[in-house]
């Protein structure tokens, strides 16, 4: 189960890592970066239960906050680029890249 | 049984995941399939005697995190056309190698280093074990976390002001 568990997180974590790279609209990106906080949030659960240790569920806890946080100020950084730019496409917000 | 279970869930969160990534006509079709993935991990973690992580991954994530993402779809009301064709098509075919190279990576190292499964207490990952372990062992972290979420509370507001004055 806890070796399952793992491979399910890998496939989650790849998926969202994919999500975040291939994806243009802003919106689907943050959601992107919830998924691979979740999958690693899952990697955490089943490595606090296969060694038998609270800290895992500690962490995960953690993670659920720190997400909570970012999505509310990166909703807001999207709010205030869409009033900006009419636009959360971030091939039109490239400022800062290289 | 819980194999039964287990494969249902994980099969349930792929397709949801999928479906979110795969989505690219309706922001609004790919959050409530994000919902289905959420959903299924909290019973992957009932699954995995994470309780209470179970129930708060329902609340939390499909419940609060995942609205919000809603209101902010609904609320610029995007269409696909606002979203030209994509500049770089050869950077998707990269990001797509490297991810599988990195699922297949973790895949052959994680499990070996899993080492064998330890005893749990019987009510291990319930509300009174995690909760004795939040208030003693990690308080330092829980204090922390209220600064934090000041923090990202007073940033969202700024950022979703019209003028600062």
């Amino acid at each position: 189960m806890v070796e399952k568990a793992v491979a399910l997180s890998a496939l989650l974590f790849v998926l969202g890592a994919l999500g975040a790279l291939t994806r243009r609209n802003l919106i689907v990106i943050l959601m992107s970066i919830e998924l691979m906080l979740n999958a690693v949030n899952l990697a955490l659960v089943a490595f606090s239960r296969q060694w038998g240790d609270l800290a895992g569920h500690i962490f995960v806890l953690m993670v659920i906050v720190v997400a909570a946080a970012e999505v509310a100020v990166g909703l807001g950084i999207v709010i205030a680029l869409f009033r900006n730019r009419e636009s959360v496409n971030v091939d039109d917000v490239s400022l800062l890249k290289w | 049984m819980t194999d039964f279970l287990f494969y249902l869930f994980a099969a349930l969160a792929v397709a949801g995941a999928l479906g979110m990534l795969l989505n690219v006509r309706n922001t609004v079709a790919g959050a409530l399939s994000l919902v289905g993935t959420m959903v299924s991990l909290g019973a992957i973690y009932v699954l995995l005697d994470a309780y209470l992580i179970g129930v708060l991954q329902i609340l939390v994530y499909a419940g609060a995190i995942v609205v919000v993402f809603l209101f902010v779809v609904m609320l610029l009301n995007l269409r696909q056309d606002d979203f030209g064709a994509d500049r770089l098509r050869w950077t998707k075919r990269l990001a797509v190698a490297f991810g599988v190279l990195v699922c297949v990576e973790l895949l052959l190292v994680v499990p070996r280093a899993l080492g064998p499964a330890a005893e749990i207490p019987a009510d291990f990952g319930g509300y009174r074990m995690v909760g004795a372990a939040l208030f003693t062992d990690w308080v330092l972290a829980f204090e922390v976390t209220s600064l934090l979420l000041l923090a990202a509370m007073v940033g969202a507001v700024i950022l979703a002001k019209r003028s600062i004055d």
